[in-house]
């Protein structure tokens, strides 16, 4: 296969014991550029494959003020600017009646928020990804654990990179096409 | 029973400093008797509310532990239980409220009663014989759900049979933590909300059983921080541990701004002449700083500090916001209780200070030396957390 069509060096596991390692290890050697899968949550993977805090915290406080303030706005907008009401002789904005649904849609808005936020970060929906290539990756939704070292590596060597991936209890290293 | 292993610090420093504390507090409330017998008794109820909270509320955090399992409450569950023993001492320290019912409370004076139609309505339940008739079934409840609680949980750590005394344990949290609920709401109608005996909200007992759970947790994780260093708690809290207890504590101060809000939106709604006084009262003439303050530190800011992942999962932030919960539920429960008192503005007398340091040093020196009484960890719980197993030490 030629080197430019190359996404990267697909290896899999029996068990998540020997992915953890494998994970640990390559990225003690410096490579940064690879990922796991997994058919289950792995205790320390994510760690191990050197994931980064991400900006999504600001997302979600962003959203959740923007959905209070939205929410304290409707209220007030309602009930003192487009049909004023005197209720019991209180002032037009009785703001402490509005704090129970400003909250709750400060709420409402940074879940929606942590959910479209995640898959945006997450580069989701993608129909095509180039692991699809690899005839046994669909196992990683059943019993096989996968990591994958792209190609984008700077360290990333056809054959080195493949002896070191074999150097583990592997039950084989596959190329993965673009 | 002896420890299995000696604490990892050493308490008996602490514990004389507590009771030094703890004397010379209340010596100075001796004085404070002699000069101004209405203040110190109004100090006093403050500084009992405080600290008797903390107690009380470990039995409802133990019990709902008890329920629902969980090994956030298993790393914390010999604080809890030594805080359900200080409950005795505290029967012991409401006997000075007892001498002061004619100072606290309005309904106590016949001629007050004899002028004001609504007081004779209310005799039958606010009247002297039977307010301490009350105060011997609620610490009877009390006490009796943390001997209960206390035994069996040290049946559970030498039990042959482990199931039997956990299953106990699960039993009678159930049916007590709702005998306890119902003992805190009247107990608190009673104690407190009756010295302004015209005004009544629904919402009053919850923000005893909120406020006293939230106490519970916010202590416990106090202590068990300070104590986790070395094992044996070093090798069971972990991370995840922390982090349930992190957001436990961010519940509870949810809730309790959810029944504090929820009973002023319904009052001021309302906007009725017999509810409203109190709110007045305690925004009025300074006391509105109170409930600023609250707004601010009792809510918002361990709102978002809690928020934080980091923090929750860090022992040594996650005790600080702990310690400043702590300190907060002192300035909450002022603001309930010391406007009934002083009325127009806004005042902090010398015994609002040495009531609760002198409850205070007593109720901490009473913990302390209650708390070499078990291991510090269950041996034979459920629950294990790292391997943590009743022979592992």
């Amino acid at each position: 296969m030629a080197y430019e069509r190359l996404y990267g060096l697909l290896a899999e596991f029996d068990n998540p014991d020997d992915l953890l390692h494998a994970a640990r290890t390559v990225r003690e050697k410096g490579y940064r550029y690879l990922d796991a899968y997994s058919p289950m949550p792995v205790h320390g993977l994510s760690e191990a494959v050197g994931f980064r805090h991400t900006w999504l915290p600001l997302y979600v406080l962003i959203g959740g003020l923007a959905g209070a303030a939205g929410g304290f706005f409707l209220q007030y907008w309602i009930t003192a600017l487009h049909y004023p009401l005197n209720i019991g002789g209180r002032p037009l904005n009785s703001w402490p009646a509005y704090i129970p649904i400003t909250f709750e849609c400060g709420v409402l808005i940074a879940s929606i928020t942590a959910v479209l936020a995640m898959i945006a970060l997450n580069g989701l929906p993608r129909p095509y990804h180039p692991l699809f290539n690899a005839p046994r990756f669909a196992l990683a939704s059943h019993h096989r654990f996968f990591l994958c070292i792209e190609k984008r590596d700077p360290l990333f060597d056809p054959a080195q990179t493949r002896d070191l991936l074999e150097s583990f209890h592997t039950r084989g290293v596959c190329e993965v096409p673009v | 029973m002896t420890p299995a292993e000696p604490l990892p610090i050493d308490i008996g420093r602490y514990r004389t400093y507590a009771a030094i504390g703890g004397v010379a507090g209340l010596a100075a409330c001796v004085l404070g008797w002699l000069l101004d017998p209405g203040q110190f008794f109004h100090s006093y109820l403050f500084g009992f509310m405080f600290w008797f909270g903390i107690g009380s509320g470990c039995l409802a955090v133990l019990m709902l532990h008890h329920m629902v399992g969980g090994e956030w409450g298993f790393v914390i569950r010999r604080l809890l239980e030594t805080g359900t023993r200080t409950v005795p001492l505290m029967a012991l320290l409401f006997i000075p409220i007892l001498f002061g019912i004619p100072h606290l409370y309005e309904w106590s004076h016949p001629e007050a009663v004899a002028n004001d139609h609504l007081l004779q309505e209310k005799q039958a339940w606010l009247n002297v014989p039977f307010f301490i008739v009350r105060v011997v079934i609620y610490f009877a409840i009390w006490i009796g759900l943390a001997f209960l609680l206390n035994r069996f949980s040290g049946q559970q750590d030498v039990s042959e049979n482990p199931a039997l005394p956990t299953r106990r344990l699960r039993n009678i949290s159930g049916p007590g933590i709702i005998l306890w609920g119902l003992a805190v709401t009247f107990a608190s109608i009673d104690w407190v909300m009756s010295m302004e005996p015209h005004w009544f909200s629904t919402m009053y007992g919850a923000l005893y059983v909120v406020g006293q759970s939230l106490s519970a947790f916010a202590f416990t994780i106090t202590v068990v921080i300070l104590l986790s260093t070395r094992p044996p708690l070093s090798r069971v809290l972990g991370v995840s541990q922390l982090h349930d207890l992190g957001n436990l504590l961010f519940a509870f101060v949810m809730l309790w701004a959810y029944v504090s809000f929820s009973q002023f939106l319904i009052i001021w709604s309302g906007n009725i002449t017999e509810e409203i006084p109190w709110y007045l009262r305690r925004t009025s003439g300074g006391w509105v700083l109170l409930p600023i303050l609250l707004i601010a530190f009792h809510f918002t800011v361990p709102f978002f500090v809690l928020l934080m992942r980091d923090v929750k999962r860090r022992a040594n932030r996650l005790v600080w916001i702990a310690v400043w919960i702590v300190l907060m539920r002192l300035v909450d429960l002022f603001w309930l209780i010391e406007p009934a008192y002083h009325g127009r503005t806004l005042f902090v007398h010398w015994l609002d200070l040495a009531a609760p340091i002198g409850i205070g040093g007593l109720w901490i020196a009473w913990f302390l030396w209650q708390l070499p009484a078990r291991p510090l960890v269950p041996l034979q719980a459920p629950q294990m957390v790292n391997g943590e197993t009743p022979h592992a030490h």
